[in-house]
């Protein structure tokens, strides 16, 4: 059941708002309220924007009584994950070599946010330049999650997932690579959702793998996360790679149900390696099962490829990151070692300026593509990228929508799996197959697992499927056994 | 068919992506990147030559506007962010005279 009280969504807060019944700058105060109770021990925030976010509300009051629509997202707070770039406010990717640096500009979808009536009250935590599945990898320090402070909270969008959880702010933005959004929602009991590939447009999105890099919404409810894509979606010219396709009306096809729908079970992502918890599975039996009841046609399908996905995304995004990541030399933003030369200089500014995690991606990205191994690594792991595709594509004549777990376990204790590199990856073996599509995927809290922690069911879709999609989550919601105990 | 990463090759890698390691982080890296190579034994060893590779999920292409002068980002607010600038432009220390 959505036991979430509807004065705390996103659409509810908008609503009460514009009909001047609250107005933002009291909604704005009580999740501050929130965060001063319990930010230290979670650290969501980088930075908390606290002054600028109590003017912007001051100044939406004033344009209601003027009788002004400010959009919809009316004085509705909302994190943002400290790779979008906000001008003038600092946007550090969680990384000493962005410290201090203030972006000349906003990235589109913050623009759209503002558009739209929201509030920025902080700018989130994430493992150093997206890198990693527990916000551990940040260079200020991990953030923990809400519902158990000696676990993580999944990563890398992890201050986003706890904002969120922790009522922080009733809704969020985070980026997806490969689980990014997904992940740290199934392990914080919060909606988490990542759109076709070029959907939302990622100008001003501080870039990691650009041929899977996708912005997308954390919510409490489907209908918030809903209500978040359809705010910032659609083509912007600023990104090379968005696309034209007019964004649906999701909310419109929330309560249509899955009566005829046919829902196929990924095979492959129901256990192998990763270490799936057998109550992870079990919830996603469950969800099948529930869809099932309420007249979807569900069965097993079989995505042999995807098993690859994990081998091949670890060899294609780190490819991406050695490129994207050459840009940060010590001589247009953020850090400089300053040394004799300008050589020296780059060298010297790189090497303290990134962690151990971004050293590592890139001195792996950069093997895949240097010379004698370009063929046996990148190249090989881009014709897997198309068996996937094609392994989809099959799926998708015979099935709406895929379902699968969305992490093989629940949250894990922080340093549990930090030692070895290859444990931590292992995190996103169900979400990085659709990353590899460029397809919609999300995530939705589906019960407990072990240590009464939150379960997160994947919904997938082919490219375009949002609608479907959120149509199909917003069933499985309204179907879950109560989540977590906040 | 590449085996095992080597120190060497780390080291070699290192250096063409900019980064100084010393001999414990090489000893670390070398051992976490064989250990993630060795994972993806399972798609280097495939045989996939009738497989078409994919580099991007859409068809990319050009994107091109048209040829008008119009507003960019201010040359000031860009150039304060920067560690060093001069007359304009981002100031380095020497390029020429380094070894190759």
């Amino acid at each position: 059941m959505n036991d979430i009280d509807r004065s705390r969504t996103a659409a509810g807060i908008a609503a009460a708002v514009a009909s001047g019944e609250r107005s933002a700058r009291q909604v704005l105060d009580d999740h501050l309220a929130r965060i001063d109770e319990r930010e230290g021990e979670i650290h969501a925030f980088n930075h908390l924007l606290a002054d600028e976010a109590r003017a912007r509300a001051d100044q939406l009051d004033a344009r209601i009584a003027a009788g002004e629509d400010v959009g919809p997202l009316a004085g509705v707070p909302i994190a943002l994950k400290d790779n979008l770039c906000t001008r003038g406010i600092p946007t550090t990717c969680s990384s000493k070599i962005l410290d201090g640096w203030l972006p000349p500009y906003d990235a589109t979808v913050v623009g759209r946010l503002h558009d739209a009536g929201a509030v920025v009250v902080g700018k989130t935590n994430l493992d150093e330049f997206a890198m990693g599945s527990s916000t551990e990898n940040s260079a200020f320090g991990p953030t923990r999650n809400p519902l158990d402070t000696t676990r993580v909270p999944g990563g890398s969008s992890g201050g986003s997932a706890a904002a969120v959880a922790a009522g922080f702010a009733p809704i969020a933005l985070g980026s997806d690579t490969g689980g990014s959004i997904r992940q740290p929602a199934a392990l914080c009991g919060v909606v988490g959702a990542k759109p076709t590939f070029g959907r939302i447009s990622r100008s001003g999105l501080i870039a990691f793998a650009s041929s899977l890099d996708q912005i997308g919404p954390f919510a409490a409810t489907v209908e918030d996360a809903a209500l978040l894509m359809e705010a910032i979606a659609g083509h912007d010219p600023l990104d090379a790679t968005s696309i034209p396709e007019p964004f649906p009306d999701l909310r419109a096809g929330l309560g249509r149900g899955v009566e005829g729908l046919r829902v196929g079970l990924v095979e492959e992502l129901q256990g192998g390696e990763g270490g799936f918890q057998p109550e992870v599975l079990a919830r996603t039996r469950e969800a099948a099962d529930a869809l099932a009841a309420a007249g979807a046609k569900v069965d097993v399908v079989s995505v042999p490829a995807s098993t690859l996905g994990l081998s091949a995304y670890y060899l294609i995004a780190p490819a991406e990151a050695s490129s994207n990541l050459a840009r940060f030399d010590g001589v247009r933003f953020g850090l400089r070692e300053e040394r004799a030369t300008t050589g020296e200089t780059y060298d010297a500014t790189r090497t303290a300026g990134f962690g151990a995690e971004v050293k590592r991606r890139i001195m792996l990205g950069t093997y895949a593509l240097s010379s004698g191994y370009y063929d046996a690594y990148y190249g090989k792991a881009q014709r897997v990228r198309t068996m996937i595709i094609r392994d989809f594509e099959a799926a998708y004549e015979r099935f709406d929508v895929l379902l699968s777990p969305t992490s093989p376990c629940v949250a894990f204790p922080l340093g549990d799996k930090t030692a070895d590199p290859l444990t931590m990856y292992l995190n996103d073996v169900c979400t990085i197959p659709s990353s590899l599509a460029g397809h919609p995927a999300m995530s939705v809290p589906f019960g407990t697992g072990a240590d009464d922690l939150p379960v997160g069911v994947q919904v997938m879709a082919p490219a375009l499927g949002e609608e479907l999609m959120f149509q199909v989550a917003a069933a499985l919601e309204a179907a879950a056994p109560a989540g977590a105990a906040r | 068919m590449p085996g095992h990463i080597s120190r060497d090759d780390v080291a070699h890698v290192a250096r063409l992506a900019r980064l100084q390691i010393d001999d414990a982080e090489l000893d670390l890296f070398t051992e976490q990147l064989g250990s993630i190579l060795d994972h993806a034994a399972d798609v280097e060893s495939l045989e996939l030559d009738d497989v078409p590779p994919t580099s991007h999920p859409y068809p990319l292409q050009n994107v091109v506007r048209a040829d008008e002068v119009r507003p960019c980002l201010d040359r000031d607010e860009v150039l304060a962010q920067a560690p060093s600038a001069e007359a304009g432009m981002f100031r380095v220390p020497p390029v020429l005279g380094e070894a190759p």
